[in-house]
């Protein structure tokens, strides 16, 4: 059987009616890993004993009787800001290059609950800071679809390696689109769940009130099953919300009757690439065609996204990465005259271009007598994204559109222009912003040959919802069932 | 020269909660044992997040009620951020423009002058604590060392008007303000180690020429004993004068200025001024969730609260007939020490006589074996036997204190001792009052009719009463249990009728 082109649901199948062991599909993608994880660099670490032993460990219990989790032997690829303990959870910083967390991430925790198999830790910007993997100061990740270009990001390392079929799933973090632009780019399917769906206890805080955690996999069934098995009420994370979780994977094939699908004009505004424009109104035809009622609508505080969310992202950022100072943990500078100067050092060298660019943004948008103008207006105006999205929800049941206006640019191609680079997370910072869940769903290709995603949103805890609405796309499209060429 | 001294105080306050603010983390003194008492939450390890202890606001909203403070419904918490090494997250969760409690007072009475004045309270909000850092003293430039036991313990912030005018009146503010929330149970207030911390906004209005002139701010820190306060207030103030005197600078022509106290050169000292260059750049933090509480949970907490000090001592002078010193020694010893007093009331029937009782005997007692009186052997139920027995008679108040010591060397040997101990102590040693007139008449009969006795006899029929002292001593000695007031007279009626 071909494993690593096998969809999670493929993958259980088999090990449940004994094609195959846990250990062959782990053994199937590490195989993978070795000959192509340089090329795509998706990896920061590969934990090649630990998942082996961890799959062997899901064959006994199978052959015992003992009972398995939702995932029992399904390799993922978890992201490098989430702690794993005993393994290296590095942020692609230099600040954390050797820091060995002792605790587990809830989600972890919830991963090994469902016999997941951990296989490695995904690459990712710098503290997740940045749409396209090319701010990580550890290494470079390429898009498998064509290695000169990104693979987006934050989550580029996850989504790359499950589009490179290096994992079967992947976990992701989405402050700002840092899991669906990186799905569009791979060319996978992923997931924003809803603010406080997903504890974040153990995910290391870019900017915590946008900050989620959420699944990748290569159709959407598979995204479902991933989404239910981490989500839930965590009593170590305040803003986790307690209210059951729906079985997405039990409801998936279940097409929704009378969809309304609304179409965000704002976003196939300006700068938007004609293929992407092209498939993504042939997408909605296909919600046409299934019977949908198709209508347009308006997101008017949409211009002010992206504003917004860097004044609030960066404010935020800058206290939440004041800890990494060099006194208890990660790097210390080497030389330095007194304690100022050792803080100031060992943030000096610790810390990207980037993450000081942002710190430096969040730290003036919070100093005394600009918070005023700059944090709290920008909570003020996130109201107004969030009641945008309120109203439009009134008369729909998701929104569609574009998950990025372009397909996955060269890697160089925006690094000198980083205000370029923020306008391509255009379309998915509202949705965090706002709190509500995103999907991204494979939907077609360039002239060049490169993904391109749909990305559909819904109101707060309609995951359910979301999830069978890209279901519905999905069954009707092959695009999900492309893999790059080399894989 | 003419001024007035103005004075605010910031009290910070350790809770007595089970576990630290934000984690599950013991909350407990212990500077042998450094960096035992933490986790990923404290110690703010990447991906860790904070979880409010309810306890410690609900200890917090406690004390509120007790200070006057009016009460939010609605609180939150905001992030205070600077750099220093025992603040691991490099920000402190405090609470900024939104604090649990707000607009009280206190009210205080100075032993100097009797006066009793309100101290307003501007506001009290929670917080965490930091940990604690341990400098090389020995001048050798050894490393710094950071215990983070401490960090994450509820803070309680208390900040006050400038009511304050001198520093006999910030002593008795703090001293009042530890009895409270002693009496309360929220903290131990333990100024040496550190669960009550003080710092003093000390400056001057002087008078002069018919205007009023407010002279620069001076922030005094980390007052660690009632005494430091108010000798360190003292020495500010003086200080100042002289500065008036030197400089005339006014508030507004130097940055506010912050000084350290030596306590062992009364002395404070300029610190490097790093206020006016402090922007704690505050925001809402987005780890915590704002807090609601109803007016049916205040009146939950409203219900475990106990009489608080100061009406104690109201109700021990009107109701109960005490001096205001009486009322003020017992209740300011602590709730232990006025429970035991209330107990020995209601069990004797007379305040008065248990106040003496307690001021005294029993004081002496506590002193002389350094103990509390948590620790003192005799209950306050069996104590009030003692004394109920003198209050109806039964006992002279002498043979009541031939009770209480045979109470206590009963129990240091070892015996528990009951109210049943006192009626066998009074069967054992004859102690009960003499009732019975023929057995006095008789004992009086013969000390009168003794030779030695004459001239005492001569002097009493001639009209010298206090030649009776000697006569009424000899009965007593013969009648144990008499009433010495009872045999005078009956001694005078038969010498004199």
């Amino acid at each position: 059987m071909d494993i690593t082109g096998s969809t999670t649901g493929q993958l259980l199948d088999a090990m449940q009616n004994g094609t195959v062991s846990a250990v062959e599909v782990t053994q199937a993608y590490l195989n993978e890993i070795s000959a192509h994880g340089e090329t795509v660099g998706a990896f920061l670490s590969v934990d090649s004993e630990g998942s082996l032993t961890q799959a062997a460990e899901v064959d006994r219990k199978r052959s015992s009787g003992e009972s398995l989790g939702k995932l029992a032997g399904l390799p993922v690829a978890v992201k490098d800001n989430i702690c794993t303990k005993g393994l290296a959870t590095t942020c692609a910083s230099r600040m954390l290059e050797n820091f060995v967390p002792p605790y587990d991430a809830h989600v972890t925790t919830q991963l090994q609950n469902a016999d997941a198999i951990i296989i490695g830790k995904a690459n990712l910007d710098e503290f997740a800071m940045g749409s396209s993997t090319e701010n990580s100061a550890l290494q470079v990740t390429r898009n498998p679809w064509n290695i000169d270009h990104a693979p987006g990001g934050s989550s580029g390392g996850s989504a790359a390696a499950v589009g490179a079929r290096l994992a079967s799933m992947g976990i992701g973090s989405d402050t700002g689109g840092s899991i669906r632009q990186p799905a569009s780019f791979c060319g996978v399917v992923g997931m924003k769940p809803t603010y406080g769906r997903v504890s974040r206890y153990g995910l290391v805080a870019f900017a915590s009130s946008l900050d989620q955690i959420g699944p990748f996999a290569t159709d959407v069934t598979g995204t479902a099953r991933l989404l239910e098995s981490i989500a839930g009420y965590d009593v170590r994370d305040s803003t986790s919300v307690d209210r059951p979780v729906p079985g997405y994977s039990a409801t998936v094939e279940q097409p929704l009757e009378n969809l309304r699908v609304g179409v965000v004009s704002e976003f196939f505004g300006e700068g938007i690439d004609s293929d992407v424009d092209a498939s993504i109104r042939a997408a909605i035809d296909v919600y046409r065609s299934l019977g949908a009622e198709v209508s347009e609508v308006s997101l008017p505080h949409t211009r002010y996204a992206v504003a917004t969310y860097y004044l609030i992202a960066c404010s935020e950022a800058s206290s939440n990465l004041a800890r990494y100072d060099g006194v208890h943990y990660g790097r210390r500078a080497e030389q330095f005259e007194n304690m100022i100067d050792m803080y100031a050092a060992s943030r000096a060298e610790g810390f990207g271009a980037e993450v000081k660019r942002r710190i430096m943004l969040g730290v003036f948008a919070l100093s005394e007598g600009y918070s005023d103008q700059y944090y709290l207006k920008g909570l003020k105006v996130r109201r107004l994204i969030r009641n945008d999205f309120d109203a439009a929800f009134e008369n729909v049941d998701v929104l569609a559109g574009p998950t990025c206006p372009t397909p996955a640019f060269k890697i160089g191609e925006l690094v000198d222009d980083p205000l370029q680079m923020y306008l391509s997370d255009i379309c998915t910072i509202s949705a965090n912003l706002a709190g509500i869940p995103g999907v991204s769903v494979p939907a077609g290709f360039s002239s060049n040959g490169l993904p391109i995603g749909l990305q559909l949103l819904a109101g707060p805890f309609e995951e359910e919802k979301l999830l069978r609405a890209a279901r519905m796309f999905e069954r009707e499209t092959v695009w999900h069932t492309k893999r790059p060429s080399f894989s | 020269m003419e001024f007035t001294p103005i004075i605010g105080l910031e009290v910070h306050v350790q809770l007595l909660t089970k576990s630290k603010l934000f984690c599950g983390c013991p909350n407990l003194f212990n500077p042998d044992n450094p960096n035992v008492q933490t986790c990923p939450v404290c110690i703010g390890l990447p991906g860790s997040l904070p979880v409010m202890n309810q306890e410690a606001l609900r200890l917090s909203q406690k004390t509120a009620m007790a200070l006057n403070l009016n009460l939010a419904n609605f609180t939150k918490w905001d992030r205070k951020q600077y750099y220093y090494p025992d603040l691991p997250k490099a920000y402190q969760i405090s609470q900024f423009d939104l604090p649990f409690s707000y607009d009280g007072w206190v009210e205080v009475t100075l032993p100097s002058s009797g006066e009793t004045t309100k101290v307003r309270l501007i506001r009290a909000h929670l917080e965490e604590d930091a940990g604690k850092n341990m400098h090389d003293e020995s001048g050798r430039g050894g490393d710094s060392k950071v215990d983070l036991n401490r960090t994450g313990t509820p803070l309680l912030e208390i900040v006050s008007e400038p009511d304050i005018r001198s520093a006999e009146e910030a002593r008795v503010f703090l001293e009042e303000l530890r009895l409270l929330l002693r009496y309360i149970e929220v903290s131990d207030c333990n100024m040496q180690e550190g669960s009550m911390r003080c710092d003093a906004n000390v400056n001057l209005h002087v008078h002069e020429d018919g205007e009023k002139i407010p002279t620069p701010i001076v922030e005094v820190k980390n007052l660690n004993s009632f005494r430091g306060v108010e000798a360190a207030i003292e020495h500010e103030i003086k200080r100042q004068i002289k500065a008036w005197e030197t400089d005339r600078k006014r508030i507004g022509d130097v940055p506010k200025e912050t000084r350290g106290w030596d306590a062992d050169r009364g002395q404070t000292f300029g610190q490097r001024g790093k206020e006016d260059a402090a922007d704690y750049r505050y925001f809402p933090d987005p780890d915590l969730v704002p807090v609601t509480t109803t007016d049916e949970q205040f009146d939950a907490i409203r219900a475990t609260l106990c009489v608080f000090p100061a009406d104690r001592r109201n109700s021990y002078v009107s109701d109960l007939g005490l001096s205001d010193y009486d009322a003020s020694v017992i209740v300011d010893q602590g709730r232990e020490y006025a429970d035991y007093f209330d107990e020995v009331t209601s069990v004797c029937g007379d305040g008065k006589q248990a106040a003496n009782w307690l001021t005294q005997d029993v004081q002496r007692e506590l002193n002389d074996r350094k103990i509390e009186i948590a620790e003192f052997s005799i209950l306050a139920s069996v104590l009030g036997t003692v004394l109920q027995k003198i209050v109806k008679g039964e006992i002279t108040i002498k043979s009541g204190r031939a009770v209480f010591t045979e109470l206590l060397a009963q129990s240091d040997d070892g015996s528990d001792v009951t109210a049943n101990s006192v009626d066998t102590i009074i069967a054992d040693k004859g102690l009960g009052k003499v009732q019975d007139t023929g057995k006095i008449d008789i004992a009086i009969q013969a000390v009168i009719g003794n030779e030695r006795n004459a001239k005492a006899v001569e002097d009493v029929r001639g009209g010298k009463q206090q030649a009776v002292g000697p006569l009424i001593g000899q009965v007593m000695r013969e009648l144990k249990g008499a009433d010495a007031g009872s045999v005078r007279q009956m001694i005078i009626d038969k010498l004199t009728s």
